[in-house]
C-alpha cells in the first residue's frame, strides 16, 4: 500500500479516533447527560432481542477483552510466562471464533429486526442502524480474518500486530511500518475498528461507558437524597461547599447530588 | 430511631366514581410528550380485571416486588444484584408496549378535509410508534372500564385467589365491581429504586417523593419489571424511566397533586406521616404477608409524642411539618381509625398510597329480609363485594381488618343518620365498632363532608432551611435540557426519537 495511505491509517488515524473517543465522551458527559443511554428497543419488541441481544453482548464482550488483553500485553510479559506463540494464536482463534460466530449471529437477529420491524424502524435513527451495520460488518471480518490466520498458527502475524499496537501506546513512529505487508483484511479490520472508536460519543455505544458495574457495590439497595448537606461538615452557608472553589450554579441537580446512599431506608 | 417526613394519600375507594377526571388532568400536564403517549402516571381500573398494564398484580410473571429469603433477608423477586445485572442485555420480565397498549391517533384532519363523498368520512386510527394506520385497536389504557369484555377474561384477576365460587360473579344479577385509581405509591422500601443499576432513582429525605434521576437513567428499564404496581413507565423516545412525580412542584408549595385537586367525587387526602427510617428493612421483612399490614403500621411514628417529636426536630423536620403531621388525614385514617389500607401489602414495598376499602349493596334483596341487622347495618359479610377480594388486594388476605373498616364506615351512616334523621345520639352504635361519638364527628367531617382543607394539609417546603440560597443564584431553576440545545435541528450528540407524522394525523401534543 502507499506509504502515506499507512501512516495515515495506521500511524494517524489511531490517535485521531482515540482522542475523539475520549475528549467527544467527556464534552457530552458534561453537556448533555439526559441524552445518555443505551436506548433499548426491546420495550417496542421483545421479539428476537433476548436471542439476539444476549449472544450479541456476551459474543462482543468476550472480543474486546481478548483484543484488548491480546494486543496490548507486553510481548516480553507472554514470553515471561512462558506462552508459546503458536498457543497464544490458537487461543485467540478459538475463543474468538466461537465467540465472534455468537456475536456475529446475535448482530444479525438485531440488525433483521431493526431493519424489517416497522416499530424499531421508525424509531431508529441514522445512528442506530449505522453503528449496528458496521458491527455486522466488523463482525464478518473479524471472523473473515481467521481464514488467513489459518496460513501462519504459529502467531508471526499475531506478534506484528501486538508490536503495532504497542508501538502506538509508546508513541513509536516506527509502528504503522509494521502493517504495511500484511493481508489488506486484517487492515481494514483495523480501520474499521478504529472508526467504531471515534463514532461512539456520538451515537448510544456510549452506553459502554457506563455498564453498571459499580451496582454491585452499592452499599444495600436503598437510596435518598437530602437537600441539606449530609455529612459535610465543612460546608458554608454563604460560601458553598468548601474547598470545592466557585459556588455551584448548577441547581438541585447538583446539590442534590450530595446524596446519602445506600446506608438509609432498607 | 430516625425520623422522616412523608407526603402520603388515601384514596377512599367508598366514593370513587370512576370518571377518570384525576387521570385525564395527569395527563395533561405531565405526558402529554412523545414516548410516554401510553403512559398513565394516574390511572383507573374498574376490578375485577386484569388491569393496566395486562395483568399487573401477578407476580410470578412480572416478577415484582421483594420476596423473603430463608434466612430472613428480602431481596427483589427478580434477583438479588448479581442476578439482575446478568438479565441486563436482555430483561427477561420487561412487559412489552403492548402489554400497555399500542398508542394511537385519529385522522381528525380528515373530517374537516375530506370532499363530498357518497359516504361519512371516517377517522381512522393510526399507530404512534409507526404511524401506519391500524386495522383494530384491539387493547387501550382503561379497556376493561365497566366490566367490559368477557368475565372469563377478568376472572384472571389475581384478587380471586381463594374467593369462593368465584363464577357466580361473571353472572349479570350476582356481579360486582368497584374502580381502583392508581399511581406510583412512593414506598419506604421501593423495589424500583433498589432494582436501578444506575442508582438514578431515589427517595428524597424531606417528603418522600420517589423520582427518576433523567439525567442518571441509563435506561437498563430493570425499574419497570421491579416495580410491583408497574407504575414506572419507559420512555421509548428518549431512552429513560419516568413515573409518576407527586406533583413536587405543587406539593413543595402546599399545593395538592393535579388528581387530587381536580377529583370531583373529593377521594383524595394528602397529608403528613411520620416514620422511623430504621424501622423499614424490619418491617418489610416480616415472615407471614398477613403480619406485613400490622408491620407497616408500626413505621409509622405518633405525632402527638413528645418523644417523638423531639427526635423529629433533631432529625431536621421542621415544625411546621410537625404540626400538619397532627393534623394529617392520613395518620387518622390510616392509624388512628384502620379504615385506610395499603395496596397489596405483600409485595413488602411499604406503599404510601392507601386506600378506603369501598361499601357495595347487599348481595341481594331476598336474603335482605333474613339478615342480621342493626340500626339498618347489615353484616359485611353479605355485601355484594367478597370480603376476600378486599382482602386479597388490600391485606394479603387476611379479611379481619378490612371488615372492621367496613363496619366502622356502616357505624358511621348509620350513627350519623340517627342523630340527623331521628335527632338522636346513640352512643353505642360507634362504641360496637370500638369509637368514641367524638370520632365518629371527626370521621364524619373527614371522610363523608371532606371539605378541601381537611383533605389536603401539606405544608410547604422549607427551601431557605434546606438550601443555601446564595449559591443557587443566577441558576434557571426547573427546565428540561432538550430545549437549551441550541438553535439549529442538528445536534451532534443525537436527538430523541420522534413520531412519524403522516398527513390527516393528529400530531401528539
Amino acid at each position: 500500500m502507499n506509504e502515506f495511505l499507512n501512516q495515515l491509517a495506521f500511524g494517524w488515524y489511531p490517535y485521531f479516533a482515540i482522542t475523539v473517543m475520549v475528549v467527544g465522551s467527556i464534552l457530552r458527559f458534561d453537556k448533555d447527560q439526559y441524552s445518555w443511554r443505551s436506548q433499548s428497543s426491546q420495550f417496542l419488541r421483545r421479539k428476537q432481542l433476548s436471542l439476539g441481544s444476549n449472544l450479541f453482548h456476551m459474543g462482543v464482550i468476550v472480543l474486546f477483552v481478548g483484543h484488548l488483553v491480546g494486543l496490548l500485553t507486553p510481548i516480553n510479559v507472554v514470553d515471561g510466562l512462558g506462552i508459546g506463540h503458536g498457543f497464544k494464536q490458537l487461543a485467540a482463534l478459538v475463543v474468538g471464533g466461537i465467540a465472534g460466530i455468537a456475536a456475529l449471529i446475535g448482530a444479525t437477529l438485531l440488525l433483521h429486526r431493526r431493519l424489517v420491524d416497522p416499530r424499531i424502524r421508525q424509531s431508529s435513527s441514522f445512528g442506530d442502524i449505522a453503528v449496528l451495520v458496521l458491527i455486522w460488518v466488523q463482525l464478518v471480518m473479524g471472523i473473515g480474518t481467521t481464514w488467513w490466520t489459518m496460513q501462519h498458527l504459529d502467531g508471526e502475524e499475531m506478534v506484528r500486530f501486538m508490536g503495532w499496537a504497542s508501538g502506538i501506546i509508546r508513541f513509536d513512529p516506527g509502528a504503522p511500518a509494521l502493517l504495511s505487508e500484511v493481508a489488506i483484511i486484517y487492515k481494514l479490520h483495523i480501520v474499521l475498528g478504529l472508526t467504531l472508536f471515534l463514532i461512539t460519543p456520538f451515537t448510544r455505544l456510549v452506553h459502554i461507558w457506563s455498564a453498571p458495574i459499580w451496582f454491585l457495590l452499592r452499599p444495600g439497595y436503598q437510596i435518598v437524597r437530602s437537600l441539606s448537606p449530609v455529612r459535610r461538615p465543612d460546608y458554608s452557608r454563604t460560601k458553598g461547599p468548601a474547598g470545592d472553589g466557585a459556588p455551584s450554579f448548577g441547581g438541585t441537580a447538583v446539590t442534590r447530588a450530595q446524596a446519602e446512599s445506600g446506608s438509609s431506608g432498607a | 430511631m430516625r425520623i422522616r417526613a412523608q407526603i402520603a394519600m388515601v384514596l377512599n375507594l367508598d366514593k370513587c366514581i370512576g370518571c377518570h377526571t384525576c387521570s385525564i388532568t395527569c395527563k395533561n400536564v405531565w405526558t402529554n410528550r412523545e414516548g410516554v403517549e401510553y403512559a398513565w402516571f394516574n390511572n383507573v381500573e374498574t376490578k375485577p380485571g386484569i388491569g393496566y398494564p395486562k395483568d399487573w398484580e401477578n407476580q410470578e410473571r412480572w416478577q415484582g416486588g421483594w420476596v423473603r429469603k430463608r434466612n430472613g433477608r428480602i431481596v427483589p423477586r427478580q434477583g438479588s444484584k448479581w442476578r439482575i445485572l446478568s438479565k441486563i442485555f436482555a430483561n427477561p420480565h420487561l412487559p412489552e408496549i403492548d402489554d400497555f397498549y399500542e398508542p394511537y391517533t385519529f385522522e381528525y384532519e380528515w373530517l374537516q378535509k375530506a370532499p363530498e363523498l357518497q359516504a361519512q368520512p371516517a377517522a381512522k386510527p393510526r399507530s404512534l410508534l409507526t404511524g401506519e394506520v391500524m386495522n383494530k385497536i384491539e387493547w387501550s389504557g382503561n379497556w376493561e372500564d365497566m366490566l367490559g369484555g368477557e368475565f372469563e377474561k377478568r376472572g384472571k384477576d389475581q384478587n380471586f385467589a381463594g374467593v369462593v365460587e368465584k363464577e357466580i360473579y361473571g353472572q349479570f344479577e350476582k356481579t360486582f365491581m368497584m374502580y381502583l385509581p392508581r399511581l406510583c405509591e412512593h414506598c419506604l422500601n421501593p423495589t424500583c429504586l433498589a432494582s436501578c443499576p444506575s442508582g438514578a432513582i431515589y427517595k428524597r429525605a424531606e417528603d418522600g417523593i420517589v423520582l427518576v434521576d433523567q439525567e442518571k437513567c441509563r435506561g437498563w428499564r430493570m425499574c419497570v419489571s421491579g416495580c410491583p404496581y408497574k407504575k414506572i413507565y419507559y420512555n421509548w423516545s428518549t431512552g429513560k424511566s419516568e413515573k409518576c412525580i407527586f406533583c413536587y412542584p405543587r406539593i413543595e408549595t402546599g399545593q395538592p397533586t393535579v388528581c387530587s385537586e381536580t377529583c370531583v367525587g373529593r377521594i383524595r387526602y394528602l397529608g403528613v406521616v411520620l416514620y422511623d427510617a430504621d424501622r423499614i428493612e424490619a418491617a418489610a421483612s416480616v415472615e407471614d404477608p398477613k403480619a406485613l399490614y400490622e408491620a407497616q403500621l408500626g413505621v409509622f411514628m405518633n405525632p402527638h409524642d413528645p418523644r417523638v417529636i423531639e427526635q423529629a426536630r433533631l432529625d431536621g423536620i421542621p415544625e411546621q411539618w410537625l404540626e400538619a403531621a397532627v393534623r394529617s388525614p392520613i395518620y387518622k385514617m390510616a392509624m388512628e381509625w384502620r379504615v385506610a389500607f395499603p395496596l397489596h401489602p405483600e409485595y413488602r414495598t411499604l406503599p404510601m398510597v392507601w386506600y378506603v376499602p369501598p361499601l357495595s349493596p347487599i348481595q341481594s334483596a331476598h336474603e335482605a329480609g333474613r339478615m342480621s341487622e342493626k340500626d339498618g347495618m347489615p353484616d359485611v359479610r353479605s355485601l355484594r363485594i367478597p370480603m376476600r377480594y378486599l382482602a386479597n388486594m388490600l391485606t394479603a388476605g387476611d379479611e379481619e381488618p378490612v371488615a372492621r373498616a367496613l363496619e366502622r364506615m356502616l357505624a358511621m351512616r348509620a350513627y350519623m343518620r340517627a342523630r340527623s334523621v331521628h335527632g338522636r345520639i346513640d352512643r353505642s352504635i360507634p362504641e360496637r365498632v370500638g369509637l368514641s361519638a367524638e370520632t365518629m364527628d371527626d370521621m364524619y367531617r373527614i371522610m363523608a363532608l371532606a371539605a378541601y382543607e381537611d383533605r389536603y394539609v401539606i405544608p410547604t417546603a422549607h427551601r431557605e432551611l434546606e438550601e443555601d440560597a446564595y449559591v443557587l443564584r443566577g441558576s434557571g431553576g426547573f427546565g428540561f435540557h432538550e430545549g437549551t440545545n441550541g438553535a439549529t435541528k442538528a445536534n451532534l450528540f443525537g436527538n430523541p426519537k420522534k413520531t412519524p407524522r403522516k398527513p390527516m394525523m393528529d400530531a401528539p401534543t
